[in-house]
C-alpha cells in the first residue's frame, strides 16, 4: 500500500474544502491514478469542523484515513490544523492556512483558543500560507482554498498541466484567470519557501 | 470507455438510468440526498420529491404495479416511515422493476440514530444488495431492476455514509437500456391484499426467495477471493475496503448480497481457512448469519457502533496500527451552527424568553438547542415535535410547551401530529419555520414552497389554510426576521386558549443569499451588555473588555443583532470590501 498517496484537507463548512477536494481527485485521475474520495455533508457542513479525504495510487481500497497514515494535511485554519494532526504521518507534509477561524464556544466566551497555537504547529513542521492575502493577490478573496492546492501542490507528484486544466474545468467560467494565478501563487510561494 | 470520478449516489444514479428507470422518486437524506437529484439530471427519467418516504414508496409501488421500472431513495430513518408498504409489496412482488435505495449512517454524521438497514431486508423478507464503492453501486443497481422483475421482489439497495458520499473511478461502459413499460395486466391475487390472497403470496414468497437464494450462491455477488489460508475474513458493503486494505494476505468472502445469505457458501469458504472472523459495521448481524449456517466463527472485539475502517480491523485482530502525532491541548470544540442572517436565530431568540418547554424536530433550526441560544428541549424524529408538544402538556402544568417544526418536515409528518391535537381537544402552540425549503439536505424544493424536483413552480401548500381546516383557530404568520414581532405573537399564541399555529417565515439566509452592507458596533456606546452575543451569530464576538465586536467577512447584514440591542450600539459598517472583508 506504499504506492498510496493520502492527503487530509481539513477546514470550516463553506471555506472550500469539498471543492478543493473533488479537484485534486480529478487531478489525480486525470494523471492515471486509481482514486477514492470520502467528505462527509449535511449537519457537519453549517460551519463546523469539516475534513474531506483524498487517495490515489495504483490501486486504493479504503476511502477512509486512520490516524498516524495520511501524507499531506492541508489545512484551512489553524484550529483544525491542530485537531486533525493526529491523522498526519510523522514524516507527512503539513500545509496551513495562516489564520484562525473562531469557533461559537470561543465567540461566546464558553471556550478559548489554546495560546501558542501556532507556535505549536511550526513546532510539527508546518508550511504556513496566507491563502487569503494571496488569493486577493490573485484577483478573488474567494479562491483562497485554491491557493491552499497550489501549496499543497509543490508536493504532490502531479503535474501542473492537469492541474491547471482541472481547475479551469471546475471553477465558474468568470473566474477562471484569477483561480490558475491563486494556484500559481500558492505554489511559487511553497517553491520559494516563501510561506514558511 | 468513459471513465468518470462518481460518487455512490451519482453512480447509483447512473445504475438506475442504465436500467431504463421510469421514475425516481424519493424524500430528501443524507446520505441519500444527492441520488434523485443526479437521476433528474437525465433525460427521460421523471424524477419527484415525495412529502415523505411512505408515500414515495406508495407512488413507486403504483409505477411498478402499472408496469414501469422505478427507483425510490431515502436515508435510513426514512425507511421505518416507508416500511409499511414495503412489507406488503414483497408479498405483491412487482410489475415493473422495483429498486429501493436506502443509505445508512453508521457514525451518525448526520443522523439521529444508526439504526441498520440489513435487517429490514430480512424482516420484510426483500432480497438486499449492499454494494462497497461507487462502482459496485452503478453495477448493482442496474443489476437489481432485473433481479426484481425476475424475481418478482421489490430489491433493496443498502449503501452507507462511506459508500454514498465517497467518490471512486467508474467505467461508463453501459447505455440506456430503452426503458419497456410491461403492459398493465389486471390480477387482484396478486395486487389486492386481502387475507386469502394474502396466505396464498405469503407462500409463493417464500417459493420466490428460495429461488433467488440459488443466485445468491452462485452469481458472483458474494464471492470468495482466497489468498492465504491461515485466516478467513466474512464482510460486507464498506467493511470489505477496510478489510481488503487492513490484511491483504486474508481471504475474503465478499458479501454483495446479504438477503438471501449464502449459507452453503460461507460453508465452503470456512472449510477452505484455518479460521473465520466477521467484519461488518454495526454488527453483530452477519456474524450471527454465519454463526446460523453452521460455521464456527472467531470473535473478534469490533466495536457494534459507528464505521469500520483498515485501523479497527487491525486493532480488532491485535494487529499493530500507527499512532499519529499529537494535538496540542485544550482546543475548542467546532459544532456546527446556524449560518450569519438565518431567520431561526431570532425564532428561537424570541422561544427563550417565553420559558416555554420546546419540542424540537430534524433539520437546521434543530441547531436551535445549542448554546448560547439552547431553546430546543428535544429531538427524536421527523414530526415527533407535534406529538411530542400535546403530550407534554397533558401532564405539564407549570410552563408552556411549544412544539417547532420546519416548514418540510410538517408536511412530511407534522400535519397529522396537528390533526391529532385538534382532535383530542389540545390548546397548545405549534410554530412552523417557513424558511420555503429543506435546507439542511441541500436547498430542496418541498410542499410548502411549491418547488419541484424539475425545477418548476407547482402549487404550494397553504399552511395558514391547511392550520385552520386542521382546527386551530388561532393561525398567525408572522416574519420570523422581525425578531418582536416574532415575540409578540409567540406570547400572545402560548397565552391563547385555543389552539395556536404560527408560521415563522423568511427564506433560509443561503437561498436569499442575503448581503447587505455589514454592521459594526459602537464601542463608545457598547455597554458590554452580552444581548446580542446570546443570539449565537457567528460574525459577533467579545472583545478582551467584554464589548461586542463584529467580524465583517461574516456579517451579511441581517440586522437581528441591531433589533436586540436596546442601546442603539450596532450601526451600519459599509460595504464590506472597504473593510478588507468578504473573505468569504
Amino acid at each position: 500500500m506504499s504506492s498510496v498517496t493520502t492527503v487530509v484537507l481539513a477546514g470550516v463548512g463553506g471555506q472550500g474544502t469539498i471543492l478543493a477536494g473533488d479537484v485534486l481527485a480529478k487531478v489525480a485521475m486525470a494523471e492515471g491514478y486509481d482514486v477514492r474520495l470520502s467528505e462527509v455533508h449535511g449537519m457537519a457542513q453549517r460551519g463546523g469542523s469539516v475534513i474531506t479525504f483524498v487517495r490515489f495510487g495504483e490501486e486504493v481500497q479504503s476511502p477512509v484515513v486512520d490516524p498516524g497514515t495520511a501524507d499531506h494535511l492541508i489545512a484551512f485554519e489553524m484550529i483544525e490544523a491542530a485537531r486533525r494532526l493526529p491523522l498526519l504521518k510523522r514524516e507527512g507534509r503539513l500545509v496551513v492556512n495562516q489564520r484562525i477561524v473562531l469557533p461559537l464556544p470561543v465567540l461566546v466566551g464558553a471556550a478559548q483558543v489554546p495560546d501558542g497555537l501556532e507556535a505549536a504547529l511550526a513546532e510539527e513542521g508546518a508550511i504556513f500560507v496566507d491563502a487569503e492575502a494571496l488569493a486577493c493577490e490573485a484577483g478573488s478573496s474567494k479562491s483562497a482554498n485554491v491557493v491552499l492546492l497550489g501549496a499543497a501542490s509543490a508536493g504532490l507528484p502531479l503535474s501542473q498541466e492537469t492541474w491547471a486544466e482541472v481547475i479551469a474545468s471546475r471553477v465558474p467560467p468568470a473566474t477562471v484567470e484569477a483561480n490558475l494565478k491563486a494556484f500559481e501563487l500558492g505554489r511559487a510561494a511553497c517553491l520559494k519557501g516563501a510561506c514558511r | 470507455m468513459a471513465r468518470a470520478l462518481l460518487s455512490g449516489n451519482e453512480a447509483v444514479a447512473r445504475g438506475a438510468w442504465e436500467a431504463g428507470v421510469a421514475v425516481g422518486v424519493g424524500y430528501p437524506g443524507t446520505p441519500s440526498t444527492e441520488t434523485l437529484e443526479n437521476l433528474a439530471r437525465y433525460d427521460g427519467v421523471r424524477c419527484e420529491w415525495a412529502p415523505n418516504e411512505k408515500v414515495a414508496a406508495e407512488v413507486a409501488a403504483g409505477v411498478s404495479l402499472a408496469g414501469g421500472r422505478v427507483l425510490v431513495t431515502m436515508k435510513h430513518v426514512g425507511l421505518n416511515v416507508a416500511a409499511d408498504p414495503l412489507f406488503t409489496l414483497a408479498y405483491t412482488g412487482v410489475g415493473g422493476g422495483y429498486v429501493l435505495f436506502v443509505a445508512d449512517d453508521p457514525g451518525m454524521h448526520s443522523s439521529q440514530n444508526e439504526q441498520d438497514s440489513r435487517r429490514y431486508a430480512f424482516a420484510a423478507k426483500v432480497p438486499m444488495l449492499e454494494p462497497a464503492d461507487p462502482a459496485e453501486a452503478l453495477f448493482m443497481t442496474r443489476l437489481a431492476f432485473d433481479l426484481s422483475e425476475t424475481y418478482d421482489l421489490p430489491v433493496l439497495v443498502r449503501s452507507t455514509t462511506r459508500v454514498s458520499h465517497s467518490k471512486g473511478v467508474v467505467e461508463l461502459d453501459g447505455g440506456r437500456v430503452a426503458p419497456q413499460c410491461r403492459p398493465y395486466v389486471k390480477d387482484p391475487a396478486k395486487w389486492v391484499m386481502v387475507p386469502a390472497n394474502a396466505r396464498r403470496r405469503r407462500v409463493d414468497l417464500e417459493r420466490r426467495l428460495a429461488r433467488l437464494r440459488e443466485h445468491s450462491e452462485s452469481a458472483g455477488l458474494n464471492r470468495i477471493e482466497m489468498r492465504g489460508t491461515e485466516l478467513g475474513v466474512v464482510a460486507d458493503g464498506a467493511a470489505y475496503r477496510a478489510v481488503c486494505e487492513a490484511l491483504p494476505e486474508a481471504s475474503v468472502l465478499k458479501i454483495g448480497m446479504v438477503h438471501p445469505f449464502p449459507d452453503d457458501l460461507v460453508r465452503q469458504f470456512a472449510a477452505s481457512v484455518e479460521r473465520v472472523v466477521v467484519v461488518e459495521e454495526l454488527g453483530p448481524f452477519v456474524r450471527d448469519l454465519v454463526s446460523l449456517a453452521g460455521v464456527q466463527v472467531q470473535e473478534i472485539p469490533l466495536p457494534q457502533w459507528g464505521e469500520v475502517t483498515p485501523a479497527t480491523v487491525k486493532a480488532a485482530l491485535g494487529l499493530p496500527v500507527e499512532e499519529g502525532r499529537v494535538s496540542p491541548e485544550g482546543l475548542p470544540e467546532r459544532p456546527p451552527l446556524m449560518c450569519p442572517g438565518c431567520p431561526h436565530r431570532g425564532v428561537f431568540w424570541a422561544l427563550k424568553k417565553t420559558k416555554a418547554i420546546v419540542t424540537g424536530d430534524i433539520g437546521c433550526y434543530t441547531l436551535g438547542a445549542a448554546p448560547p441560544l439552547a431553546a430546543m428541549d428535544s429531538c427524536v424524529c421527523m414530526g415527533a415535535s407535534v406529538g411530542m408538544a400535546y403530550g407534554a402538556a397533558l401532564v405539564e402544568n407549570e410552563r408552556p410547551v411549544v412544539g417547532v417544526i420546519g416548514d418540510s418536515t410538517f408536511a412530511h409528518s407534522g400535519i397529522t401530529g396537528l390533526v391529532h391535537m385538534a382532535y383530542n381537544g389540545g390548546a397548545g402552540t405549534v410554530v412552523v419555520l417557513d424558511n420555503r425549503t429543506t435546507a439542511m439536505t441541500g436547498h430542496q424544493g418541498n410542499p410548502v414552497s411549491g418547488v419541484t424536483l424539475s425545477g418548476s413552480h407547482g402549487r404550494e401548500l397553504d399552511l395558514e389554510a391547511l392550520a385552520r381546516a386542521c382546527g386551530a383557530e388561532w393561525v398567525r404568520t408572522v416574519d420570523a426576521m422581525d425578531l418582536h414581532g416574532t415575540l409578540a405573537a409567540l406570547r400572545e399564541a402560548v397565552a391563547s386558549p385555543a389552539l395556536a399555529v404560527l408560521i415563522a417565515k423568511s427564506p433560509c439566509a443561503l437561498l436569499s443569499k442575503c448581503t447587505k452592507d455589514p454592521v459594526a458596533v459602537d464601542d463608545d456606546v457598547c455597554t458590554a451588555c452580552g444581548a446580542c452575543i446570546q443570539l449565537g451569530c457567528p460574525a459577533i464576538s467579545r472583545t478582551e473588555s467584554g464589548k461586542a465586536q463584529i467580524d465583517v467577512s461574516i456579517c451579511v447584514g441581517c440586522g437581528q443583532c441591531e433589533q436586540v440591542c436596546r442601546f442603539g450600539a450596532i450601526v451600519p459598517a459599509g460595504p464590506a470590501c472597504d473593510l478588507g472583508g468578504s473573505a468569504r
